[in-house]
């Protein structure tokens, strides 16, 4: 019995996953009970992107006329609608991983208390971002279903959308959550809402990368929100390619590597 | 060597500053533009990061493709280019976000939070002079960011004539017209649970609906005479003017109404602030 | 790890925090038993909470030998803290939840049933005294009360170790009492209390042994009333005086005082009789400004111990 120092922690600690995922769905829990009473502000997160859906159909729409996507003419809303989509799991997504995360982090000090309990830093990772990915995805969920009624989906692959948006969510929750362990103050969060309009408007939301000199569409090529647009937009408009699969890899890799740097440093933060 | 007493010089000059009659208001807009000095820099990032985002993705990026739709000077767009036809209406967008921003978390944050207007009170300022101050940062404010605004539209060759200057005095109005109504509200509030539901409701369609992104023309009739009846519609129509150059007699009713409803919310927003702060 | 779990609630030999390379605990041995309530005593950064936070299982230790409930932290962190209950210096009670629902919740995430969890929940807010403020929120609550709903929340899973950083730190007097009357009830029912403190009294009223840590290192240990004994006289005679009469003053001292501290602001000195030391200032003509014969307390082992106060 000699006295030695514990070897150091692995970047994922190895525990039975039931456990694990059962003691995070209690922080999603936690967090349903807090909506429970603000579902006004839930409800309004719904209608926005109807709103936007409606200015492209009277507004924009006239002045943009129809487009291609894959070889196949749509009219702008056609176009559009998928853009939106992604976006709103992007929005739906990250609000709470930023924001509210950081509330909780550095104000509330919500899991020095919970911390003490079986639940450890990964599954209070694991818990905040199923949270947000289910809040996306429910918003997504109904956002598709909308677009359906309007006959802005084109083909039954557009059902496919549905778990496309999840990830979407899924990688964009993990990515705000791994932003947020590195803030410092409120400004800090405050630049997330100024990175995100970049994302918003030029991941070929609005219009095809086309328009873009070469450099620049390579470059949108890269970011995130594209690889959700372009994806969404081949299965609504009903023309996937495997260039699909790509930004399929693409997500995944981003949210497996934010969710092991929020491992990591959700441990450095919460259990120095 | 005592804490409690100020030094001697500082006191003269708080005398000899009540003595030359110092409006209360300025004491007010200093105490605020104090804070600002210390963030600044990240507010002046914003101010100029919105327009260049804006304009590339709707003026240039949704432009290209409008412009192939209609032609480069369609009549409906005023016989602009999409560029010049939108650039006035992110504007007025933006200077709308800044006055509602201002109303809200600032201003709850200024009770509840940092407390800042309970500090000035304890000073000799009174409500009314703390409410004319704040609205003296925010007109600070829409102009500074308005200035930003117009030298960016001017890299981007978004303004048609040098009367956009007046674009300046017109931000300063319509942020007016925003702020005072919803500081009304906002200061009566015990916590910031509805101002996302004021950014979602209201902010997202005024901004969507009110002649930013396209003419109202193309609303169906029922919409339209509700666009027309908001503020951002007159704000949109106003700022479009100044940077087309095309200021008539017409626009003094846009002015009107904007300022009829920057002084209803200001009466409001004494009243509320003396019944929060004084009552 | 042992082979064989010592019986103890808590085991550590020469365990060790390092935060780079600072050392915030320095190689600290000790015991406690189950049922004891044991206490650590000493000023801010003597190294309590981190101390705390290991047998917590929240933050890894650096070095050294720590079992607890039986188990090592390093391996069975998670089995180790479904038998803790915590109250932390922050309350961190969650604010956005009322004050059933904070029990409700917490208890979920140590996996207990949704109807026991109500059940056991309802009880202890009986037993903080807070079941008329249970739909209340968090914030409305008071100091005191928001203290107690900490304490309660701890023992919604029925811990047989509870570990307090700093209970009453910031409460007024009758909260304070208020709250050392629960956790004495505790006690009697066979919990482990673990506490840090930097008041004496609070040591003195609800530990069975502690320890006196500085700077990371544990100073001495003991049951209270025997620290007192060992480290310092019974009695203490405090005296304010001018400066210029401190010489004489220690002078009639001399030979009758057990040892004298000299602070900033008064001289402390120790003896079985205060009032005899004090008969022995004024026979030398001394006027001392103020006066103060007491009995000796923890603050006087710490003050023995360090050469400092405790509240520096």
């Amino acid at each position: 019995m000699s006295a030695t120092a514990p070897r150091l922690a692995p970047l994922w600690r190895i525990t039975p996953v039931t456990t694990s995922l059962a003691l995070a769905s209690r922080v999603v829990a936690r967090n349903l009970r807090v909506y429970r009473r603000g579902w006004m502000y839930l409800l309004s997160g719904f209608v926005e992107p109807f709103l936007y859906l409606l200015s492209v159909g009277v507004g924009l729409g006239h002045l943009v006329g129809g487009l291609q996507v894959g070889g196949r003419a749509v009219t702008y809303a056609q176009f559009v609608a998928p853009g939106l989509l992604a976006a709103q799991a992007m929005n739906g997504a990250i609000f709470d991983t930023t924001y509210n995360l950081f509330y909780k982090l550095k104000y509330a000090h919500t899991y020095e208390a919970v911390l003490a309990t079986p639940v450890g830093t990964n599954e209070v990772a694991l818990g905040e971002i199923g949270w947000a990915l289910a809040r996306g995805t429910t918003y997504g969920a109904a956002f598709l279903g909308v677009m359906a009624g309007l006959g802005l989906v084109l083909s039954p692959w557009g059902v496919l959308c549905l778990p496309v948006v999840a990830l979407v969510s899924f990688a964009f929750a993990a990515t705000g959550m791994a932003v947020t362990s590195f803030m410092r103050s409120w400004q800090d969060v405050d630049s997330v809402a100024l990175a995100l309009l970049p994302l918003f408007l030029f991941s070929g939301t609005f219009y095809p990368l086309g328009v873009y000199p070469s450099a620049v569409a390579w470059l949108v090529r890269v970011t995130p929100l594209y690889q959700g647009v372009d994806v969404l937009r081949a299965f609504s408009t009903g023309t996937p390619s495997w260039s699909v699969c790509w930004h399929l890899a693409y997500l995944l890799a981003l949210a497996g590597l934010a969710l092991a740097i929020t491992s990591r440093r959700l441990r450095r933060l919460l259990a120095p | 060597m005592s804490i409690a007493t100020p030094t001697p010089g500082a006191l003269d000059l708080e005398v000899a500053a009540g003595r030359r009659g110092t409006p209360l208001w300025w004491r007010a807009l200093n105490s605020w533009a104090f804070r600002w000095a210390r963030t600044w820099r990240s507010g002046l990032a914003a101010n100029f990061v919105y327009p260049v985002v804006y304009l590339a993705a709707m003026g240039v990026g949704l432009g290209s493709l409008v412009n192939r739709h209609l032609g480069a000077s369609a009549a409906s767009l005023g016989g602009v280019p999409y560029l010049a036809f939108v650039t006035p209406g992110i504007l007025a967008g933006s200077v709308m976000q800044i006055g509602v921003h201002e109303a809200t978390y600032p201003v709850l944050g200024a009770i509840r939070w940092d407390r800042s207007y309970l500090s000035q009170l304890a000073s000799p300022l009174r409500v009314g002079d703390l409410l004319l101050g704040h609205l003296a940062f925010l007109a600070f404010k829409a102009l500074v960011a308005t200035s930003v605004f117009l030298a960016v539209a001017g890299a981007f060759g978004a303004l048609e004539s040098p009367e956009a200057v007046l674009a300046l005095p017109i931000s300063v109005l319509v942020a007016l017209a925003f702020f005072a109504p919803i500081a009304a509200y906002s200061v009566t509030r015990e916590n910031d649970s509805g101002f996302s539901t004021i950014q979602r409701m209201v902010i997202v369609p005024l901004f969507l609906f009110s002649g930013s992104f396209f003419p109202i023309a193309q609303l169906p009739e029922g919409l339209r005479v509700l666009a027309v009846c908001t503020p951002l519609y007159h704000g949109v129509a106003l700022e479009r003017a100044c940077t087309l150059g095309r200021f008539g007699l017409g626009d003094l009713v846009h002015i009107a109404y904007l300022v009829v409803l920057a002084f209803i919310g200001w009466m409001a927003a004494r009243r509320t602030y003396q019944r929060r702060l004084a009552g | 790890m042992p082979a064989t779990p010592s019986g103890l609630a808590v085991r550590a030999r020469a365990l060790r925090k390092e935060f780079g390379s600072f050392a915030a605990v320095d190689g600290i041995d000790f015991d406690i038993a189950r049922g004891e309530a044991f206490g650590f005593l000493g000023p801010n950064g003597a190294g309590k909470t981190s101390t705390m936070r290991m047998i917590a299982c929240m933050s890894p230790r650096t070095g050294g030998e720590l079992e607890v409930r039986g188990m090592d932290p390093a391996t069975d962190g998670r089995a180790i803290r479904a038998g803790i209950g915590l109250v932390p210096q922050e309350d961190a009670l969650d604010t956005e939840l009322s004050v059933l629902d904070n029990m409700l919740v917490y208890g979920r995430y140590f996996g207990i049933p949704r109807r026991a969890v109500r059940a056991r929940a309802e009880q202890l807010l009986e037993f903080a005294q807070l079941s008329e403020r249970s739909d209340a929120k968090v914030d409305a609550l008071s100091g005191g009360m928001r203290r107690r709903l900490v304490i309660a929340r701890a023992l919604i899973s029925s811990p047989d170790l509870v570990i307090l950083d700093e209970p009453t730190t910031g409460l007024d007097p009758q909260a304070r009492h208020l709250v050392w009357e629960r956790l004495y009830r505790l006690k009697q029912e066979g919990v482990t209390l673990v506490l840090t403190t930097h008041y004496m009294d609070e040591a003195e009223q609800l530990c069975d042994r502690l320890v006196v840590m500085d700077r990371g290192r544990i100073a001495a240990e003991g049951p209270p009333r025997q620290l007192i004994e060992q480290q310092v006289s019974r009695e203490v005679l405090e005296l304010r005086l001018e400066d210029a009469d401190e010489g004489r003053a220690l002078e009639a001292l001399k030979g009758l005082a057990d040892r004298i501290e000299e602070l900033p602001d008064r001289l402390c000195c120790y003896g079985e009789d205060g009032d005899e030391l004090l008969a022995a200032v004024i026979d030398a003509g001394v006027h001392p400004n103020g006066v103060l014969v007491r009995r000796a307390t923890l603050e006087d082992v710490f003050l023995r111990l360090t050469g400092r106060s405790l509240a520096d």
